[in-house]
Parts: structure tokens; sequence; C-alpha cells
């Protein structure tokens, strides 16, 4: 997140090479993009040009398109070593981009143009617009929430693998199901064992647990014309993992298991930078304070509070 | 589906006389109440049927929801479960015999109806809830849902679904499920070796069944586990748990294979020597289910063994690799599991702003009225519902390659079929064949090796009149194409009376 202030003026730059004629070339408005080169030549430190507003206004757009990889178009991959060389310009992108309501996560070859919605932007993603039921029923609302967490978790099921640049994670749609199906078990073994009693009170369904609203919900279910039951767990995280495809996090590599995906550097950013601190932050809002050293490690017995409740999975048999 | 509580106006024993019973005596009732809630699906089918447009009142809707419960329970495999219209067609008999003289059509309707209800497809959640009231520690009275289900649907292979009966619907079928699996099989594996042995096969079926049914929830419980290690290696203890697990399941699977391999001979021996063909035939189901239970066994122990490579491979990934400079989020400990037991009102203020956060960017759509009018006067594609069209396939018919005609068989078995008090020397019956056709000795050599080891069991058990033999007394065969023993080939009279007599009794 590069926060900016949109108001400020673009310095110029006197660090940038004063003989770089090249720099607007490749853009493709042509007429414009000379005029900026000359009166960047006569000044030394370039005033901004309209062609520069263009430029960046062109780069943000590539960025508006998650799909689009930098590797397959010269332009993008232009823009963005101009980007990376030239700061004013940097700046200039940047403001566009914090003017449109977006937020810069980051600019490289890898991630390309890596910019995702401020709240309240309009290029923000509302609940009600992506499902519809979520908005009328709360366990929906829920379980569509709680099947992004699960796929960015599955997505990168340890610390270091959020943090490293280089993982690519890989997940199915039946393996997250079934991983949230565990955990709820889990819960459900815990309660038993401690003699509580889950099964809500009739009247405050808000009260009930978050997991036995996963547990009860079906996995998957027959459907006349052999689609996805939509309303089934399967059916929420196929629809999460399609979404999140569209927005480019998310490549499909196979059929496998429900659909076999792998994740993109955006991906990682969005979850790393915006949703796993905007998550823990209500949660912390909420009073809950969950505690890790960061490292989870493969020995066991050096369970760290927060892999308590996976480590403790009671293993094999739960007789009697 | 839900199954309302008594009104408040039931009448409270417990009122001014006796204190609210403590939460502990509540306990049990509840656990009785929740048991009690998972039949009532199948009352309410009998109550529902006379809803259904037409004569449904004479089908016993229960019965048949049994019976699809014990077919799903049965068909359960380890990777999968049973199909939708495998089990609808192996229920249909049983709907048949109920009413003869109906249509198919109205049978295969009541069996997908009674299905379709135990996996409640009308509800969202397929599931159903019952309500019902306990006494919370300080006394208060609070109603509770209860949501079980009977059958699920599960995703198989290649988008496909299946059915699995629950933990709940198991209950409802076997009973007492709140013993050791282990030590129940075994007992009834002793049961069914003890009541073979006395020969009452009736008895043994229903034995055998029940050990398949705990060997299925066996197989349930590992599978869970084992996906468990796949996912997340640090989650499960490796150094002692694990291992102690995967050792303690293979001398199971080890254990039972002998122990079933011993029942399946025993059984295998009872099938093929009794007479009365009910006792043959409920034998013969045995071994069917025996040998099931063996198939599910090697499929657990393929599975058992797979799992210390996997762990390796994944200790390579996950804990050799250069670790990195900063400390990351852990979403799974720091978030997920957090979450989940909250209550769902909380929960979702947190997925919430995940979701907020996490779903990137879309870009508005702004639709132009010309594109419009055009999209809404596009007719919709229509649904190919049979695929592309099979091509013929191209047979080629396979050239018959066996080495000896019918002919010549004809005329080998002619040349063996010797009376009983004259038995030949192979030279001779070779220097006999030859001289018809040169290919046949090797045909007579061939029967008359066979002839050395002859199918004495099978002959005794098919209750043949006789039966070809040959033995070696040492003389060497002088022939110009064959070597070896210049065997006395003859026939032997089988006594078929006596054997037949000896097998009732053996049976």
């Amino acid at each position: 997140m590069t926060p900016y202030d949109a108001d400020e003026t673009p310095q110029p730059d006197l660090a940038s090479p004063p003989g770089a004629p090249d720099r607007g070339a490749p853009a493709a408005d042509g007429a414009p993009a000379a005029a900026g080169q000359t009166t960047g030549q006569t000044t030394g430190p370039a005033p901004v040009t309209p062609a520069d507003a263009a430029d960046a206004a062109r780069l943000v757009s590539f960025g508006l398109q998650p799909k689009l990889l930098p590797a397959r178009d010269a332009d993008y991959g232009e823009l963005l070593r101009r980007y990376r060389d030239d700061p004013a310009f940097a700046r200039l992108a940047d403001a566009v981009a914090t003017g449109l309501g977006l937020v810069v996560l980051e600019v490289s070859t890898r991630a390309g143009m890596a910019v995702t919605a401020a709240e309240d932007s309009v290029f923000a993603v509302r609940m009600g617009d992506y499902a519809r039921r979520a908005s009328a029923d709360s366990a929906d609302r829920f379980l569509h929430g709680l099947a992004h967490l699960a796929v960015a978790a599955l997505a990168f099921p340890r610390p270091e693998d959020l943090a490293d640049d280089g993982y690519i994670g890989r997940i199915t749609v039946n393996g997250v199901d079934a991983f949230v199906r565990q955990a709820c078990r889990r819960l459900e073994e815990r309660a038993e064992q401690q003699g509580e009693n889950t099964d809500p009170a009739t009247d405050a369904p808000g009260l009930e647990s978050a997991w036995r609203i996963y547990a009860r919900r079906s996995a998957t279910g027959a459907t006349k014309d052999a689609r996805r039951l939509a309303g089934s767990t399967t059916g929420i995280i196929a629809k999460a993992v399609t979404f999140l495809v569209d927005s480019g996090f998310l490549q499909r590599t196979g059929d496998d298991a429900g659909g076999a995906y792998r994740t993109t550097a955006r991906y990682q950013l969005q979850v790393r930078d915006m949703a796993g601190s905007a998550a823990m932050a209500e949660l912390l809002d909420l009073g809950i304070v969950p505690v890790a050293d960061g490292s989870a490690s493969l020995l066991p017995g050096e369970d760290t509070d927060a892999l308590d409740l996976v480590a403790d999975a009671g293993l094999p048999f739960h007789s009697g | 589906m839900t199954f309302p509580a008594q009104g408040p106006a039931a009448p409270q024993l417990n009122g001014v006389n006796r204190p609210a019973p403590g939460p502990a005596a509540d306990e049990g009732l509840a656990r009785r109440l929740r048991a009690l809630a998972c039949t009532a699906p199948l009352h309410d089918l009998d109550a529902r049927k006379a809803n259904l447009a037409g004569e449904y009142g004479v089908y016993a809707m229960a019965e048949v929801a049994l019976a699809v419960i014990d077919l799903v329970t049965l068909n359960m495999d380890f990777d999968t479960g049973a199909d939708h219209e495998e089990i609808v067609a192996k229920v249909l008999p049983r709907v048949a015999a109920q009413t003869p003289g109906r249509p198919t059509a109205e049978h295969e309707r009541v069996a997908r109806w009674v299905l379709e209800n135990l996996i409640n497809v009308g509800s969202v959640d397929r599931g159903f809830r019952a309500v019902y009231g306990t006494f919370t520690t300080d006394g208060e009275y609070v109603r509770r849902d209860y949501d079980f289900k009977l059958i699920e649907e599960v995703p198989g292979a290649g988008g496909s679904v299946y059915l699995r009966a629950t933990d709940e619907a198991v209950n409802v079928l076997v009973g007492a499920l709140d013993t050791d699996v282990t030590s129940a099989q075994i007992a009834a594996e002793v049961k069914l070796e003890v009541l073979i042995s006395r020969g009452r096969l009736a008895d043994a079926q229903l034995a055998a069944e029940q050990a398949r049914y705990r060997t299925v929830q066996y197989a349930e419980t590992l599978r869970r586990t084992l996906d468990a290690t796949r996912r997340n290696v640090r989650a499960v203890d490796w150094l002692e748990t694990v291992p102690d697990m995967i050792n303690e399941a293979l001398d199971h699977v080890a254990d039972r294979y002998r122990h079933e391999n011993a029942i399946l001979t025993n059984i295998r021996k009872a099938r093929d020597e009794a007479e009365e063909p009910e006792h043959k035939r409920r034998a013969a189901e045995l071994v069917d289910i025996v040998k099931d239970c063996i198939r599910r066994h090697t499929q657990l122990q393929s599975r058992l063994l797979e799992a210390g490579p996997l762990f390796r491979a994944e200790q390579d990934r996950q804990a050799f690799a250069t670790p990195v400079a900063r400390a990351g989020l852990d979403l799974y400990g720091q978030l997920v599991a957090p979450v989940l037991p909250l209550p769902v009102e909380q929960a979702t203020r947190v997925t919430d702003a995940f979701f907020a956060h996490g779903t990137g960017l879309r870009t508005p759509a702004a639709v132009r009225v010309g594109d419009l009018v055009e999209v809404l006067l596009t007719p919709p594609v229509e649904r190919e519902h049979l695929g592309a069209e099979m091509p013929e396939p191209d047979l080629v018919a396979t050239p018959d390659d066996s080495r000896f005609s019918e002919a010549q068989l004809d005329a080998a078995m002619a040349l063996l079929d010797l009376p009983p008090d004259a038995p030949r020397r192979l030279s001779g019956l070779l220097a006999e064949a030859r001289r018809s056709d040169p290919e046949l000795p090797y045909l007579v050599a061939l029967l008359a090796v066979h002839a050395a080891s002859p199918p004495v069991g099978t002959a005794y058990r098919q209750g043949e009149q006789q039966l070809l033999f040959a033995v070696d007394d040492g003389t060497e065969l002088a022939d110009p194409e064959f070597g070896g023993a210049d065997l006395i080939v003859g026939t032997a009279l089988l006594d078929a009376a006596g054997m037949a007599a000896d097998r009732s009794e053996a049976a």
C-alpha cells in the first residue's frame, strides 16, 4: 500500500537522467509524447505534460485489467519500466490511481500494476452484488466470506508461504471444503468432550457457533442439469475461486477435485497487505488476540497457541 | 423440514413440587431426544405419503427408507460413496415386491421420493432439524435446534455426486454405536466363526453384515485422518501419534486379513459342500461379504503405506526451504481457527472484512443501449444434453489362432477314452495319434501330462463318474518328438454314490 497525497505537486526529479529522450517514446500517442520530450529536453527536470498524465492513466488502466500479464503486452512492460526508472512518472501514476479510488499494492514486472479498490470506491466488490442470497440470509453471508478466507488460508498454509514472494500456492475446491470441514469437526469433537451442548437456542440464531453453520450445510448435491448446487459448500467455494480467477488472483490448472487452481503474485499481495490485516483488525476489535510467534515449526511439541487448535486435533479414533 | 417441539402448553411435571433437574440429568435426556429425532424423518415419510398425488398408501415407506440407508451404507467405498441411480435400481425390487401389480414407473417414483426425502432435497442445508428443550445450569428452560442429516451428498471424482450415510443414519440402522470400533468388530467376527462352525448360516450372515458395517466405519475414520495428514504436515504429530496410529492400523489390517481369510476358507468349504440350495446361497452371499471386507482392508493398507512417503515429501518442501526474513500472517492459526468458534454474528464481521479487502476490484460495467437491445434479443444457446455423436467403432474380427482345431480335440479325446480295465502306455498312444494326424501327438501328450495331476477335488465335488489319470512307473519314453517318462494313461472309475453320501454328511 502506498499512501499518497494526491494534492502534492509532483516535484521535478533531479535524479532522472536529463538526456533521456526515449523516455516517452513507446507511448502509443506519438504527437503529444514528442511534445513532452521537447519540453523535457529544454528545461531539464520535466514538468508534467498531458502526455505523461495519459501514460500514467494508461498504466493504471492496465492495472485495472487484472488478468493481463506484463510479459504478454509490450506497452504494459514498457510503462512498468518507466514507473520504476522515473520517480516523477511513478508519483503521477500513483496519484491517478489514488484519485480513482484505488490503492497501489505493488508495481513490478511480476505482478504488474497491482492495484485494488479502496473502501467505498466504485471498483469495490459488494457482498450483495456478489451473491444475492447473501444479503438476505446471514448464514449465506458468513459462508461466502468464510469461503474466501479459507481459500486464502489453504493457498498460503504457513506464514512463510505468505511472506515468500516466490511462493505459488495450489488449491482445489474439494480440498478447501474438506479442510474447513475438518476444522469444524475438531471443534465439534472438542465441544463434545467438554460436554457442551452446541445446539443453538431457537430464538437466537445469531449466537450459533460459526462452525456449526458450515458443518450443517451439505457439501454438494445433485441437481437436475448436473451443475454444482449453488447453495452447497463446494458450490460456494467454487463461486469464490471463479471470482478470484476473474480478479486475476488465481489461475485454473485442472479439473481435479472440483477444480484445481494456483495463486498469482497479486493474490499474495492482496491477502498479505489488505485482506489479512483488515480481518485481523476486526478480530482484535472483537477482543480476540490470536498469538503466533510467526515461525510455524514442523517439530511436534513446539506448537504455538495459534496452532494449538490444529495440533491437538486428536488423531485417530474417537471411540467412546 | 422442522419437527416442532410440543407446544408451550405441554404440562411440565417438574413445576412447583420438584426442583428443575440439573444439567447432568438433562444431558442424557437430550441425547435420547436427539436419537429419537433421527427416526422422525422415517416416520414422517409414512405420514406424508398420503399427500402424494396417487394411491401410495400401500407402500411401507419407512421400510423402503431403511433399505435405502442399508444400501448406501453397504455401498460406501473408501474413496467415494454410493451412486444415486445404483441405489434406486437396487431398492426397486423391494418396492416392487410391496405392490407387484403396479407399473415400474410408479415403483421408481416411490424409490426416488424416499431417497430424495432422506437427503431432504427441498431444504438449502439438505438436512433435518428437530427442536427440543433443555435446562441450563441456571435452571432456565431453553429450546434448542438439533440439525442432522441421514444421507449426505459428497463430491466424487470428476465432479460426480455420491451418497454417504451419516453417522446418525448408521446409528439408526445399527444402533449402539458408542462402542470401540475395533473390539466390536472382533466380537462380531468371533461370533461369526462360532456360528459357522455350528452351521447356523442365517445368523452368520447377519453377523457378517454387521462386521461389514463396522469395517466401513473403520475405513471412514482412517480416511479422514489421512486426509488431514495430507493437507497440513504440521497439523499432526509425526513423532509419535501418527506412526503409532499407522502401526496400529496396519496390525489391525494384518490381523483382520488373516482372520477373514480363515473365515473365507471355512465358508467356501461350507458353500461347496452344502447340499441344500438355501444353505448354498447363504454361504455364497457370506463369501461375497467377507471378500468385500478383505478388499476394503487391502485398500486401507495401501493408503497406510502411502502416508510415510507423503510426509517425507511434504517435509522436504516445507521444512528445508530457505527461511524467509520477515514473518507473515498465519492465516489459519490467526484467522480461520479463532473465527470458527465465534458466534456467527461476530464471525461474519471478520469474514466480511476479509471479503471486502480480499476480492480485488471489479470494473463497473457500463451498458450501451444498442448492446442491450442486441443482448436481449439474442436467443439463448441450447444446452446440448447428449454431447457429441459417438463415432461408429471400426471392428475387426480377431483371427482364430488356436493351435488345435475342435476336430483334433475330439480325435484326441476319443483316443484317450480308454476302458477302465485296460490302461495304455503314452508311447503307444502317441504312435497311434501320429498315424492319423502329425499334429495330434502334441495334443495327446499335453492331455496326458495334465492327467498326471488329475482334478480329483473338482471331480469329487461335481460327482463325476470317471477320471483320466496318468502314472509314471520310471520307464523312459522312446519317441522321435518327445522325451521324458513313458506314462501309463488310464481311466479310473469313481464311486459317485459314495461321494454324494460323504458330501451330505460333511454339510
